[in-house]
């Protein structure tokens, strides 16, 4: 079979359009799923597909033909081509249209995509097995997912540029319940690498959150003080940055627009040293390093495809800096061009310590583990409703005391940042909601003092 | 060019028995006691206009396949996408390779509810217009001319429009001696108006109710929708929701329109039902279930008249095919019969597990590349017998509000607790409709709430409405279902003012 570089030049030499964009995705994945202390579904998957970006100039403007086929031949990605040649010459005038990007070919162009199989499992699945086997004699039972994946992005312009990215990703998720499923307990993580997990250590925690749960205390609705664990922060700070297009708040559609016309940059959203912001140099949190987009959408171009992303403060000491664009909506709002990044840090200026200290300061306050379907519910003031999930523990003179019951919540992460009383240092986190679509974060642990509660869910 | 409702020639000219013969033989060789082998073209187009102007006119195109071995009592899966005969015996050894590695943590024997063979069957979904044969600049066009028609109003500051279309072949073959070829379309237009009120500080947007369908472009010509109406009406109900005012939080009585109805039997009926889940399968992901198969037959779920079916078989519904994921032949069979639990959403390797005799069909993977899990069928309320309509609903009601179209919902993870909004909310006084108010949502738990229904429509006001986009299962797939309900009344229901709960 042809190498991707191969059937890039393929793409590109076939093409009759004016200009051409290729970008061509190799993954390779492998995953491990179980619940009641078995595993129940596995799966080793490959894929290569290729989108292919024709750009026909004409009197009204230049038009494109998009199109994503899985394709693994020169006469697939021949006939992908001509199809999206096609597609462009019947298409009407994009209005995102704009130069496609121009350069050269990159360092390390040439290397094989990277590969992963179901080997790379085989100390994990052990270790699970023997994780299995304690939860047994325990009388309580384990649920849970592995993935390893490995993604190798290939992309190339008719103007003489070649880009190469290869993006590993790892993450598992444990759930835990007593045989008698009156508790839920998980524990979660990603990163680049399978290896980095320790089942034993997730485990270990695992037990200690299920040991907590072993005395309830039911709590009534309301506003409480409330520790939310970097994951949580996660849940709630990802949603945000979906929101962040700078052409709809612009067009008056989101908590960044400002009501009197125009967007809120410029304006203080957070309190003092909250920053927020991308980085896909980061290490261990690294993500491409240029653009890559096979659709257009109200944020990012097809035409941006290849533009170079480097740093981006969303939010800086409080001040909302930027909102994602591409060209053409950096130009329609008269924004900069600030591209979204595959990776969310979130911090606050000076602050210390983990989620632990947070218990330990407190007198009396909930410990959140995650929380579960987010959705808006009011995108003016980006209202957020949603549910505590899988342990919310109630804590009394610096130490978790037992468990309570879950709630639906009520409550907009823009306003939580200008409303926390304790923060921690920012870590690796892992989000419950969104982490296995956008896994790459980095947040604090927050304190809230009157997080709304708005009523009791009896899910246990 | 294809004839409406025959299978693509473009995927029946690709070698489906050929490969797939040769993973069935290779499952052979390892002594597997079930494989199957699944062959699929998605094809996918989005076009999205805003203010009229294109901005997204993208095209998917994934062809790939998957093998499905039981060895040793252990599932092994494996999928690939180059149509070669080397690359499916590689596919294949992959899959025998997986069920290995699994076999030393995996306690439950796998085994299949048994199903008669169906040998060279074939199945197209009702429609008459492929929209893979409309040229895009025609269905441009057509976006673009609808969204004019919303931008003219004074209360419109701007417009997005789209249509998602997906046309799905499935090639089917297992050990048994099913193979199966079908072909579905599915398509859903969306529109959406957005105005602001500076003097008050607001803005809002309101969307097209029009549902999903498992039809062809016939639907935006106006088969099975009144396009017109919607379009007309549309940009008024937009300007009143901005001068409406807010709700007063409180109890009232809800009644509920299909188009808003359909997401919440979705998430509180439909989701709670799958077995899957009930026995906890979700458990690390979507979630489980508060109805657990001991309480299959005495569960009280809502009022007695609540009937809810289940089926594959509805024409025009999503979850609609003629044979499913297991090589099933898809049913139709009751959910809760006179407000009480009797049946769930199950597939073959389950109904054998818990002893419920045949599967119901409701095998489903989203894509070549993942394996198939029990998803959701057509989960539907039916309308009472009388000719009761949404006005006699809205008479019996002194103080309360009609709900139309969906918006935000969320539900937790035992399908207890939940929390929808509406497109509009018009205030319900002394029998009568009053007007819009604004940021109100409902709040309930299910059996509550469905214990709280005291009149259910007729056959007139039953609609089907659904969703392209459920989520379920790890690696997350997305699936395509229909719920028909008709408007039903619910009885003192709690209601928030978002703005409120906001703190403002």
């Amino acid at each position: 079979m042809p190498t991707p570089q191969a059937l890039v030049d393929v793409a590109l030499e076939s093409t009759s359009a004016d200009q051409c964009i290729v970008v061509l995705t190799e993954s390779s994945t492998a995953n491990l799923r179980w619940a009641n202390n078995t595993l129940t579904t596995n799966g080793a998957m490959t894929g290569s597909h290729v989108t292919v970006i024709s750009v026909v100039d004409g009197a009204a403007g230049a038009a494109a033909g998009v199109l994503t086929r899985a394709a693994t031949t020169s006469s697939q990605v021949e006939a992908l081509v001509a199809a999206a040649d096609e597609a462009a010459r019947a298409a009407a005038p994009a209005d995102d249209a704009a130069e496609v990007v121009a350069g050269e070919q990159a360092p390390g162009w040439a290397a094989d995509p990277g590969h992963t199989s179901i080997e790379v499992f085989t100390d994990f699945a052990s270790d699970l097995g023997a994780a299995f086997g304690r939860a047994n004699s325990d009388a309580h039972l384990l649920y849970g997912y592995v993935e390893q994946d490995i993604s190798t992005t290939y992309l190339a312009t008719s103007r003489g540029l070649r880009l190469r990215h290869e993006q590993p990703t790892s993450h598992v998720g444990i759930t835990g319940k007593p045989a008698d499923l009156s508790t839920s307990a998980w524990v979660g993580q990603a990163a680049e690498d399978i290896s980095d997990f320790s089942v034993g250590d997730l485990d270990a925690e695992l037990v200690r959150r299920m040991r907590w749960g072993q005395r309830k205390v039911d709590l009534p609705a309301g506003r409480y003080d409330t520790i939310l664990p970097p994951t949580a922060v996660a849940d709630l700070a990802i949603y945000a940055y979906f929101v962040s297009s700078g052409r709809d708040a612009h067009e008056g559609q989101t908590v960044f627009s400002d009501p009197q016309g125009g967007t809120r940059v410029g304006q203080q959203v957070a309190k003092p040293g909250v920053r927020l912001h991308s980085d896909p140099h980061r290490p261990g949190l690294t993500s491409s390093p240029f653009l890559t987009a096979t659709s257009s959408d109200s944020t990012q171009s097809v035409f941006d495809n290849g533009l170079p992303l480097d740093a981006t403060d969303w939010i800086a000491d409080g001040r909302l800096q930027a909102l994602g664009t591409s060209r053409h909506t950096a130009e329609l709002t008269g924004l900069g061009l600030t591209p979204l990044v595959d990776n969310l840090l979130l911090g606050v200026d000076g602050a210390a310590g983990s989620v632990d200290d947070l218990v330990g300061s407190a007198d009396r306050a909930l410990l959140l583990t995650c929380l579960w379907y987010i959705r808006e519910v009011d995108p003016q003031t980006l209202l957020l409703t949603g549910l505590t999930r899988d342990g919310v523990y109630l804590v009394e003179g610096g130490e978790v005391v037992g468990a309570v019951n879950n709630f639906r919540f009520n409550e907009s992460p823009i306003d939580l940042l200008s409303r926390f009383s304790g923060a921690g240092e920012s870590v690796r986190s892992f989000s419950r909601e969104w982490g296995d679509y956008f896994p790459r974060t980095m947040t604090p642990p927050l304190r809230i003092p009157d997080f709304n509660m708005s009523s009791v869910s009896q899910a246990s | 060019m294809p004839t409406s409702r025959a299978v693509d020639p473009e995927f029946l000219a690709l070698p489906l028995k050929r490969l797939g013969d040769t993973a069935l033989q290779r499952g052979r060789d390892f002594h597997a006691e079930h494989t199957d082998f699944r062959l699929e073209r998605l094809r996918t187009q989005r076009l999205t206009l805003r203010d009229g102007a294109l901005i997204d006119a993208s095209e998917g195109d994934e062809t790939g396949f998957a093998v499905r071995v039981i060895i040793d009592g252990t599932w092994g899966f494996a999928a690939g996408v180059a149509l070669t005969t080397d690359e499916v015996v590689r596919v294949t050894e992959q899959a025998v390779r997986m069920a290995m590695v699994a076999k030393p943590i995996s306690t439950e024997r796998i085994e299949l509810a048994t199903e008669p063979v169906y040998r060279d069957k074939t199945w197209v979904s009702a429609y008459e217009v492929n929209p893979f044969e409309v040229p895009v600049p025609d269905k441009v066009a057509l976006l673009a001319q609808w969204s004019e028609r919303l931008s003219a109003h004074a209360a419109v500051d701007h417009v997005s429009a789209s249509v998602n279309q997906v046309s799905e072949n499935k090639y089917y073959a297992d050990s048994a001696g099913t193979t199966t070829t079908q072909q579905r379309i599915r398509l859903h237009p969306s529109l959406e108006a957005y105005g602001t009120d500076r003097e008050r500080g607001i803005f809002d947007s309101m969307r097209s109710t029009a549902p999903p369908v498992g039809r062809g472009w016939e639907y935006l010509d106006g088969a099975g929708y009144d396009w017109d109406s919607e379009l007309a009406a549309l940009p008024e109900h937009l300007a009143e929701k901005l001068a409406a005012p807010s709700v007063s939080a409180g109890s009232y009585d809800l009644v509920i329109d299909p188009s808003n109805l359909w997401l919440t039997i979705h998430e509180s009926i439909g989701h709670a039902t799958e077995l899957d889940r009930a026995l906890g399968y979700e458990a690390n992901y979507a979630g489980t279930s508060f109805a657990t198969p001991d309480r299959l037959g005495t569960l009280h779920y809502g009022s007695g008249g609540m009937h809810v079916t289940g089926d594959r078989t509805f024409d025009h519904g999503l979850a609609t095919v003629g044979y499913d994921d297991d090589g099933v032949a898809t049913q139709q069979w009751d959910i809760v019969k006179d407000g009480v639990l009797v049946g769930y959403q199950t597939d073959r390797r389950m109904a054998a597990l818990m002893g419920l005799g045949r599967s119901n069909g409701c095998a489903f993977a989203d894509s070549p590349g993942h394996i198939p899990i029990q998803r959701m069928a057509n989960v539907s309320l039916q309308p009472s017998a009388g000719a009761v309509s949404t006005a006699d609903l809205i008479a019996g009601v002194d103080h309360g509000l009609y709900v139309v179209g969906d918006k935000s919902w969320s539900i937790d993870m035992q399908r207890y607790n939940f929390q929808f909004t509406g497109q509009r909310f018009f205030a319900i006084r002394d029998g009568k409709l009053a007007g819009q108010v604004r940021d109100a949502a409902y709040q309930a738990t299910t059996t509550d709430f469905w214990g709280s229904m005291d009149a259910v429509g007729g056959p007139d006001t039953w609609v089907l409405h659904g969703a392209f986009n459920c989520g379920k299962a790890q690696p997350g797939q997305v699936a395509p279902v229909s719920h028909g309900c008709p408007a039903a009344r619910f009885r003192d229901i709690r209601i928030l003012n978002t703005t409120s709960e906001a703190g403002r």
